[in-house]
């Protein structure tokens, strides 16, 4: 048996310590040198802040879709993905960390340090008939809610990897059944909450527009990130010289999650797009009509890269199967979700002040990314990189489709 | 002018499919031309090893796509557009451009279900399994629990590869008759 025991390159721990450098000094800067691109009393660094909303929510989900596909393996008593389920779980242990970023986002937030989300101005929201209304759903149920979901994803993906962890030493298959049944009560909790926790962290930004679909549309691209997550952390560990017991074969049943959910996104991106579209109601059209106006190739980019870049490039089996294309394809896609989740934020945020990307994306990006991959290879180091007693381990080592 | 050749039929009967995988590329490396292979369930891997060539099916399924696609189009922008152009939701259909968003689901039903009806249509047609089709199924218990090698031999290879069928573990080795082949010149 191959080398179990990942260490943290000492060349990648240094190129992560540089993204960092860069993210940091990129989003100092931002402060310094952003301006609104007219006069404006009302806009405080709102683009800067907004930069690090979408970092915060992007490498969150990573971490949280990961934490979902990790339940659902279990819940689903699927075998194929033993022999990744380390790689998984390293991803999944994102989630404490982009949770504390998005913690500190949220009390920023309420003090009043930043003005992305209009819920947290009491005198804002009295003063709108429309917002006096939602003041109930807001307010001190809002971080109730907040609370929950954090406390909740963290106690299911924490019991999750240490049941797995214990795993290895038992001697029965006893933790692997109350994991079961651990993932299965999670998939109950996230199907609510993960809809619940995008309304209220991201649809809340546009705070007068509402839509019931926005929940799965957000879902559907965090799940393909952290798929990708997995494919390029994969692909690359492989080139290292570990995971050699990772047939060909995972990798391409990963590839086919990647073609597959980005249909899911394309689904539910036009469906929510189409429905506001032909019912052309002021209060719901208006959403759309903002990037229409002021992000309009942003728009278009988004849905080209996210839509006919999957379609086009990933339908063969042999593109799923050669790991060179596959990461490109996932690198192409990875920044198009991280780009669709700009166009949620921006546009209630920055408004018609957004003059197109600049560095002030790219740079707090790269830092944020640079952090996702210093932590999720330091999960990584930190357990063998393959399950012991796992009852579905010798059909994953085996795996051949 | 033409000359006949007869030939044995072989069937190798194996309980498991990791011996007629081993059998098969034993026969193989031996040169021996595998006619056919019948079991219960789709074995991966073996459609190199007995020389099946990749399916065109997904070409055929593209092909049925578009048609699809090109179909509901044609009857979209003929009843919607040029037909009978109508208001709906104050969007006036003077071009099919125009309102596109509403023409896509439509075209994706209808492409969806040109290409799986094309394709089910195809393969059953070219597998021959129309109805009244006899089963051409040499043994039935291939279709329960055994799994079998089909082999069309002269006498020369027939006993080089019942040695290959028996040392790989056949539990069965059966000759069921000759048949007498022509070949032309």
């Amino acid at each position: 048996m191959s080398n179990l025991n990942f260490t943290f390159p000492q060349k990648a721990k240094t190129f992560t310590y540089v993204l960092m450098g860069i993210g940091l000094v990129s989003i100092i800067a931002a402060f310094i040198f952003d301006k609104p691109a007219v006069a404006d009393e009302h806009y405080h660094h709102t683009r800067a802040w907004a930069n690090i909303l979408i970092n915060s929510f992007f490498f969150m989900a990573i971490g949280l879709a990961a934490a979902f596909f990790l339940g659902l393996q279990y819940a689903a008593e699927s075998g194929w993905s033993t022999t990744v389920k380390r790689v998984i779980e390293a991803v999944a242990w994102f989630l404490p960390w982009g949770l504390s970023l998005m913690m500190l986002m949220f009390l920023l937030g309420q003090f009043g340090i930043h003005h992305l989300y209009a819920f947290f101005d009491k005198d804002l929201m009295m003063h709108d008939a429309k917002l006096q209304a939602k003041m109930g759903y807001f307010g001190w149920f809002w971080w109730l809610r907040t609370i929950l979901y954090m406390v909740g994803w963290v106690y299911f993906t924490y019991k999750l990897r240490k049941n797995s962890l214990d795993a290895d030493s038992a001697t029965d298959n006893s933790l692997h059944w109350k994991n079961v049944k651990l993932g299965a009560w999670f998939m109950v909790l996230f199907a609510v909450t993960s809809s619940t926790s995008s309304w209220d962290w991201l649809m809340s930004i546009d705070i007068h527009w509402f839509s019931t679909l926005f929940g799965w549309y957000v879902f559907s691209g965090m799940w393909i990130s952290a798929i990708i997550s997995m494919i390029l952390i994969t692909v690359y560990l492989k080139k290292l010289g570990y995971l050699e017991f990772v047939t060909e074969s995972t990798v391409h049943d990963l590839g086919k999650w990647m073609f597959a959910i980005s249909f899911l996104w394309t689904y539910l991106y036009f469906s929510q797009f189409m429905l506001y579209w032909y019912a052309d109601i002021p209060e719901e059209i208006i959403y759309f009509q903002q990037r229409w106006e002021n992000y309009k190739p942003l728009m278009w980019t988004v849905f080209f890269i996210n839509f006919a870049c999957p379609m086009i490039m990933l339908m063969s089996r042999d593109s799923k199967r050669n790991f060179w294309f596959l990461t490109f394809v996932g690198f192409v896609i990875f920044v198009g979700h991280y780009l669709d989740i700009v166009m949620m934020v921006m546009p209630g945020t920055v408004g018609n002040h957004w003059t197109g990307l600049s560095w002030m994306e790219v740079g707090p990006f790269l830092g944020f990314l640079g952090l996702f991959i210093h932590v999720v290879f330091t999960n990584l180091s930190k357990r063998p990189l393959m399950v012991k007693n796992h009852p579905f381990l010798n059909e994953s080592l085996h795996h051949s489709i | 002018m033409a000359a006949t050749i007869n030939k044995k039929i072989i069937h190798g009967i194996y309980d498991d499919e990791v011996p007629l995988l081993e059998a098969c590329n034993k026969l193989k490396t031996a040169g021996i031309k595998i006619a056919d292979v019948f079991t219960p369930f789709p074995i991966h891997g073996i459609d190199p090893i007995i020389g099946v060539p990749r399916t065109r099916l997904a070409i055929c399924a593209f092909i049925y796509g578009l048609t699809g696609l090109g179909l509901a189009t044609l009857m979209m922008w003929y009843m919607m557009v040029s037909d009978w152009p109508t208001d709906v939701g104050g969007k006036p259909n003077w071009a099919y451009y125009f309102n596109i968003p509403a023409f896509i689901p439509i075209s994706f039903e209808s492409t969806v279900f040109c290409a799986g009806h094309g394709m089910a249509l195809t393969y059953l047609l070219r597998c021959m399994l129309v109805p009244g089709a006899k089963a051409k199924n040499p043994d039935p218990r291939t279709t329960n629990d055994k799994f079998m090698i089909y082999l069309e031999l002269n006498d020369e290879q027939a006993t080089k590869a019942d040695g290959i069928l028996r040392a790989a573990g056949a539990s069965e080795v059966n000759y069921k008759g000759t048949i007498t082949e022509t070949l032309a010149y």
